[in-house]
């Protein structure tokens, strides 16, 4: 096992390095950084000022190495647009975002574990029929018509939930379900298909014939087996949470780092951009670091692979 | 069957959520009347509270309710009063002196003196302190003190505009303090001497005002009546909307027609449209480069003016509040009239016939560049079609067709301009015709005539150099007036809500109905 975390471990830390690589090059490739830096209307000597004082005039590699030693050290520069400093910035808003990512996973699985368990044990049923649906319909309807959906009914018709901002619990109530209801269908799907397999294993024949109650079968032998993929997906999925939750963010006004990412793209924060693609990025392969290990430790068959 | 008894448990627990959600939540305050509170909800966030370090709309919203300048104009009637200063009196061309009211306070208690004025106008003058907008601040010279309650304000050039500008975006701010904290902790501490003190701040998300008590009596601002207001940022239009349909926000601005006119029909709700500043204009190319030479030829300016049907377009597209320009300026500008200048009918044959006499039987292919009002840019895109000139659109981003203009490669624009609210012509027309980056028409006559506008401090010789210079332009037709634009707030039935052109909402002087 420990062979196995530390392989792992060392392959992560490449894919770390070459993302940030690729974060670093790609804001580079989009436009001068001292023209964006220097803002409307700079003239030729302020940019070259710029130039000289943030040392875009030295060779790529250079600044890569000097960049990455003052990123892992906590120092992400100041934010050109805020006027402050962009570590404290990106991590206040880091913590809003990540409450939403969870939740929404949170709120993903609690939907797609039954639904899934529904589908598989009445499988070719209309029971299962309704689960698919459900499952397309949550794929095909674009998260922001979702969200609008929402407030028209729960806000403006029932007066259940306020619309937007972020003070109570109230208020992560939609945009839990807009973002984590996009999530649960591809769960739901893949635990149909493992428990389906799982319900057809010897063991679980020899489970039945004992005579244990169905609920025991099915939660505590069969769901054990088949939510092995579940786990590796979660971890993906929780990524592509946090990096999706621009739109949610935006239309229920929680001040987010989604939110953060499109205001930097859209007032050239050229600091800000960079270390969100890379705070986000590195985040992604920390989680599905997490996921491989875990699905090892459930599954002794992977630590062999 | 044990799996049904799961599911069943299950949906219990659902059932048994969305209920304490609807118990528990104390549900959207309808009762902003009940506890005399505005909330008021706007899309974008200023970086920075403190006036000089943001230029957004909600930024300058928030400057005139926490903070105050010397002198204010009156929105109807146009004259300056005075507000923080008593009287003024122009010393020289480039000096004016202002007697100060005494007896103000800042919200921490600060005394407002001449203190106030002289640190406040030399930090912001100082290139080095970086205010955002330079354009409000580098007329400055400098700012001396004469006694305790008397200023001196001197303009590096002669500067006639020096009155508007110390009437909208520069306001004072406290010397001690300001001195201690600088724009940072203005931010994240305001204070000021306005109508409204802030007693809480949470960056991008709201902000919470209060009534100042305190606040000096006789002034033109008057007293503010309502105790609280909260300002939420909530960046999505559709978001806005909701929240005032489901009463969560009393005031919102900016909102689209379509959408202003469904609202109008809601029972709670009001709708005011009013006019703004900010005008729209198309420029046409006619310098020596210009990518269509054709526009060098008046004729062809000409047909393009009458091809444009604008009394039909405001309208049915663009809406209530917004009128027919005949000169590149807003009317309620100094030195802005269309007296004694042409103003072109709408004439799609008299344009056809221009055209075939300028050598264009055929009608003439340009393009233009556009960046915001889609459906007015493809109104008058079909106008022109009409009359045979074949314009190919590119709507693009506001800095990348500002960039395209500057290097020459624009023929025709459909662009607006909002000139920062400052009621003079100097932050307008000349703009486009000065000879400065903007300028794709270069007519030396007209130039000099803006110049001279500008720089003299006699409104007279003022007003006659840029009458004459609006009729230059007008005849030659080197650009096309349009119209003004309107902005529509919605607003809760409750409030007794007024809209102005220079697009400030005045909560020191609305009340519940």
């Amino acid at each position: 096992m420990f062979a196995y975390i530390l392989k792992r471990l060392g392959l992560a830390i490449l894919v770390a390095l070459a993302v940030s690589m690729i974060a670093f090059l790609l804001l580079r490739l989009s436009g001068d950084p001292a023209i964006a830096l220097a803002g409307e209307g700079a003239r030729q000597a302020d940019i070259e000022l710029i130039r000289k004082t943030y040392g875009f005039d030295r060779p790529l590699p250079v600044q890569y190495v000097e960049w990455l030693g003052k990123t892992v050290r906590g120092d992400f520069g100041e934010s050109v647009y805020f006027r402050s400093p962009a570590a404290p910035l990106i991590f206040s808003k880091l913590q809003t975002t990540m409450m939403l990512g969870v939740f929404a996973l949170a709120f993903a699985l609690f939907i797609s574990v039954p639904l899934g368990v529904a589908a598989a044990v009445y499988r070719n049923s209309w029971i299962d029929r309704l689960c698919l649906a459900l499952a397309v319909v949550g794929q095909a309807l674009p998260n922001f018509f979702f969200a609008l959906l929402l407030i028209m009914i729960f806000s403006i018709w029932l007066r259940w939930l306020p619309v937007s901002g972020s003070g109570t619990w109230q208020h992560f109530v939609m945009p839990t379900i807009a973002l984590g209801y996009y999530a649960a269908p591809a769960f739901m799907r893949l635990i149909r298909a493992g428990m389906i397999e799982v319900l057809e294993a010897d063991y679980i024949r020899t489970a039945r014939a004992k005579g244990l109650p169905a609920t025991q079968v099915i939660f505590k032998h069969a769901l054990r087996n088949a939510v092995v993929p579940v786990v590796a997906l979660a971890a993906v999925q929780l990524g592509f949470l946090l990096g999706g939750s621009v739109v949610v963010e935006t239309i229920f006004a929680l001040d987010g780092l989604g939110y953060l990412a499109y205001q930097s793209i859209t007032f050239k924060d050229f600091p800000v951009m960079q270390n969100i693609v890379l705070l986000l990025s590195v985040t992604y392969v920390v989680l599905t670091l997490a996921s491989d290990i875990a699905n090892a430790w459930l599954d002794p068959r992977i630590r062999v692979a | 069957m044990e799996a049904l008894s799961s599911a069943r448990a299950g949906l219990k627990i659902v059932a048994g959520t969305l209920l304490a959600a609807a118990l528990g939540s104390t549900g959207p305050a309808l009762a902003s009347k009940k506890d005399d509170t505005i909330r008021f909800a706007y899309d974008q966030a200023p970086e920075n509270i403190d006036p000089f370090f943001n230029n957004v709309r909600s930024g300058v919203i928030i400057g005139a309710q926490v903070w105050d300048t010397l002198v204010v104009r009156d929105p109807k009637t146009s004259e300056y009063k005075g507000n923080l200063a008593t009287s003024w009196k122009q010393i020289d061309d480039k000096t004016i002196e202002f007697d100060l009211r005494q007896g103000v306070k800042f919200h921490n208690g600060e005394q407002f003196d001449a203190d106030s004025v002289v640190y406040t106008l030399n930090f912001v003058a100082d290139p080095a302190n970086k205010v955002t907008t330079q354009a409000n601040v580098n007329w400055i010279g400098k700012a001396t003190k004469v006694d305790k309650y008397k200023v001196r304000v001197t303009t590096k050039q002669v500067f006639p505009a020096a009155i508007e500008y110390l009437a909208g975006p520069v306001v004072m701010h406290p010397a001690r303090y300001y001195a201690e904290v600088g724009p940072k902790g203005m931010s994240a501490k305001p204070v000021g001497s306005g109508p409204y003190k802030v007693t809480s701040y949470v960056q991008g998300k709201s902000l919470s005002l209060e009534r100042n008590a305190d606040y000096f009596k006789g002034g033109p601002k008057g007293t503010p009546k309502i105790s609280k207001l909260e300002i939420r940022f909530i960046p999505d239009r559709q978001t806005q909307m909701a929240e005032m349909l489901s009463g969560g926000a009393d005031l919102i601005m900016h909102v689209p027609k379509d959408q202003a006119d469904q609202a109008g029909k809601v029972p709670h709700l009001q709708v005011v449209s009013g006019e703004t500043m900010r005008i729209v204009f198309m420029q046409l190319n006619s310098t020596d480069n210009t990518p269509t030479p054709a526009l060098k030829d008046v004729r062809v300016r000409k047909a393009i003016t009458h091809a444009i049907d604008r009394e039909s377009i405001v309208k049915n597209i663009v809406g209530a509040g917004s009128r027919v320009l005949h000169t590149q300026c807003f009317p309620s500008q100094f030195g802005c009239t269309d007296e004694g200048a042409t103003r072109y009918k709408y004439d799609p044959a008299l344009a056809k016939k221009l055209l075939a006499e300028a050598g264009f039987p055929n009608g003439l292919d340009t393009e233009i560049f556009a960046y915001r009002e889609r459906n007015q840019t493809e109104a008058i895109i079909s106008n022109l079609q009409a009359a045979g000139i074949r314009a190919k659109l590119t709507f693009s981003q506001y800095a990348a067709m500002r960039d395209s203009i500057r290097a020459g490669k624009a023929s025709l624009t459909h662009q607006t301009w909002g000139s920062f609210s400052v009621n003079d012509v100097s932050a307008s027309t000349p703009v486009w015709f000065a000879f400065e980056a903007d300028d794709i028409t270069r007519d030396p006559k007209v130039r000099d005539l803006l110049i001279k506008g500008n720089n003299s401090v006699d409104p007279n010789v003022r007003k006659d150099a840029y009458r004459e210079a609006h009729k230059l332009i007008a005849d030659n037709a080197y650009s096309v007036p349009l119209w003004s634009l309107p902005v529509y707030y919605v607003a809760t039935r409750d409030l007794n809500f007024e809209a102005y052109p220079d697009e400030m909402v005045r909560f020191w002087e609305m009340t519940w109905k």
